[in-house]
């Protein structure tokens, strides 16, 4: 059934923000090189988890971790490990579009130059595979040095997607991409994906059930901090083992 | 009922929010009133630039003190900015809040000790130091500059905190989701993306640090004379107004107005580039 191997691992995750209990115990197997739509109501733990796999909540005070995560087999909450590394090897695409206060080629290569290369040459080629992979390229070429601020909404987000490329990560992680975006430029980002799974493992937070099930090959539904239930995408969306399942996807809650 | 009332608050807020603007015009007034005329009838060119200042003889030259103020100011800057920017992004990028929370009340606490007091430590700590570790009258150029650097320390650390912490935190996130770390996020991002407050941020201690006056009569010594080096003693502008206005009569006194309004022009020139900085900056959002 799994036909990839398992590029992520969760096991026994929980997360606590202060007293409050955010993940409850939580168990996934995640393949490479495919895309893991993760879908339930607002304060399910979707984001809570997806964050925890680039260590992103590190960030915030009083939260905490228990269990494991680990990436090819590596516990990433070691205290060994190495969190500037893991976030190269796992981008994260925001709900909001953050593009920094800088140019678009400066945009593509901030994270690039950080890791060392200085190569214009080779800077140069990686903003334009990048910008390509991501959909943009034809849409911006023209105009590299303007300030990134002033695309609009849905060519920002591609932007910052063609940024997280320029990484080369292995792991794309993507909180409510399009939650903000016109129907077209969501289109595009998602035409953009099943592409780039032959590359990458992709982890899509969505809101919209509808899109997890146009794109997503193995689906996660989260409730309440727990994962009720997981499965290949066809399988969990016209015959769903667990009755709440159903009962979202049918938009009966949440 | 209640429309009368809405009405007659906003006509209370504009008279009280009028008095205040009329409060500076009024000053303003004032002084170029006195100033003014003398600055038109000795000569505009020989007021600013002569270096001769004796008001006994009839001699108006404020060169010396424009200089003077110049330089001490700039040697503010030079210890205030840097001082001030590193402890304001150390304060809100390195420090958890809660100490945050313990060091900024006490750094603001630093606006609130008395000019004099600064001018004491620098009398009676500062001044001898330099005369004994590097010679010359020990009140000098060089103790006003580290005296007032450190006495605009609060302005300039807490409007750069309010502005580093406006950024977004999205900024920062969306920079170490990059794989940079703390600190480059911090000098590539968040520190550029709050540059027009911090520099909002140093103009407005430069103007604190040009118009202050108790201090710097206390430990710069107060020579009319242009300085050589910063071991020399030199008078400002505000130091000049300050220590001759008690006898000065007619037209000395006239000089005096006058070299307020220099002071004044200097100071609203320094405010309106640190209104235009933060313009900017909420432009740009």
């Amino acid at each position: 059934m799994m036909s990839n191997p398992i590029k992520i691992s969760a096991k026994d995750l929980k997360a606590f923000y202060g007293p409050e209990q955010l993940l409850m115990s939580l168990n996934i197997d995640i393949p490479d090189r495919q895309i893991l739509g993760i879908i339930g109501p607002a304060g399910s733990g979707k984001t809570t988890f997806l964050r925890s796999l680039n260590r992103l909540n590190d960030l915030i005070p009083d939260f905490r971790i228990e269990g494991s995560i680990t990436l090819d087999g590596q516990d990433i909450y070691h205290p060994k490990f190495d969190v500037v590394a893991l976030r190269k090897r796992v981008g994260m695409l925001f709900a909001l579009p953050v593009p920094l206060p800088k140019s678009i080629y400066e945009n593509i290569i901030y994270g690039p130059r950080l890791s060392g290369v200085g190569d214009r040459k080779k800077l140069d080629q990686l903003v334009e595979s990048s910008l390509r992979s991501a959909f943009i390229w034809d849409e911006v070429k023209n105009r590299l040095n303007s300030p990134a601020m002033r695309l609009s909404g849905g060519q920002q987000q591609r932007l910052c997607l063609a940024r997280i490329l320029a990484l080369e990560p292995e792991v794309i992680l993507l909180d409510e991409p399009c939650s903000g975006l016109d129907p077209i430029s969501t289109a595009k980002i998602e035409e953009a994906l099943t592409i780039l799974k032959e590359k990458y493992t992709i982890i899509l937070v969505t809101n919209n059930t509808k899109q997890a099930a146009r794109v997503a090959d193995r689906t996660a539904f989260f409730l309440m901090g727990s994962l009720v239930e997981y499965g290949p995408t066809g399988e969990l969306f016209t015959v769903p083992q667990d009755k709440r399942t159903s009962d979202y996807i049918t938009g009966r809650f949440g | 009922m209640k429309f009368l009332g809405e009405k007659g608050v906003r006509r209370v807020l504009a008279g009280i929010a009028f008095s205040a603007i009329s409060a500076l015009l009024l000053i303003a007034l004032f002084i170029i009133k006195e100033g003014l005329p003398f600055i038109i009838s000795y000569g505009p060119i020989k007021f600013l630039l002569s270096s001769d200042w004796q008001p006994q003889a009839g001699k108006f030259g404020i060169w010396p003190m424009i200089v003077a103020s110049v330089w001490v100011t700039l040697g503010a800057m030079l210890v205030g900015a840097p001082l001030g920017v590193a402890c304001a992004v150390f304060l809100t990028e390195f420090v958890p809040r809660r100490v945050m929370g313990v060091i900024k009340p006490t750094i603001e606490l630093l606006a609130g000790i008395p000019s004099v007091v600064y001018g004491f430590m620098g009398v009676m700590v500062l001044a001898p130091l330099i005369r004994s570790q590097l010679g010359g009258p020990g009140l000098s150029v060089l103790a006003g500059a580290v005296i007032l650097g450190v006495m605009i320390l609060p302005t300039i650390i807490s409007i750069s905190i309010d502005s580093i912490q406006s950024v977004p935190n999205s900024y920062r996130e969306g920079s170490l989701a990059l794989g940079a770390t703390h600190w480059q996020t911090t000098y590539m991002v968040t520190v550029p993306a709050a540059k027009s407050g911090i520099i909002a941020a140093i103009i407005l201690g430069m103007g604190r640090a040009i118009g202050e006056t108790m201090a710097v009569i206390m430990v710069a010594g107060n020579a009319v004379k242009i300085p050589i080096s910063a071991l020399d003693s030199v008078r400002t502008l505000t130091a000049n107004i300050a220590l001759e206005m008690g006898y000065a009569t007619g037209q000395h006194r006239q000089a005096l107005f006058a070299t307020g309004v220099v002071l004044l022009v200097i100071i609203m020139i320094l405010n309106s580039l640190a209104g235009m900085s933060i313009r900017k900056k909420a432009g740009k959002r």
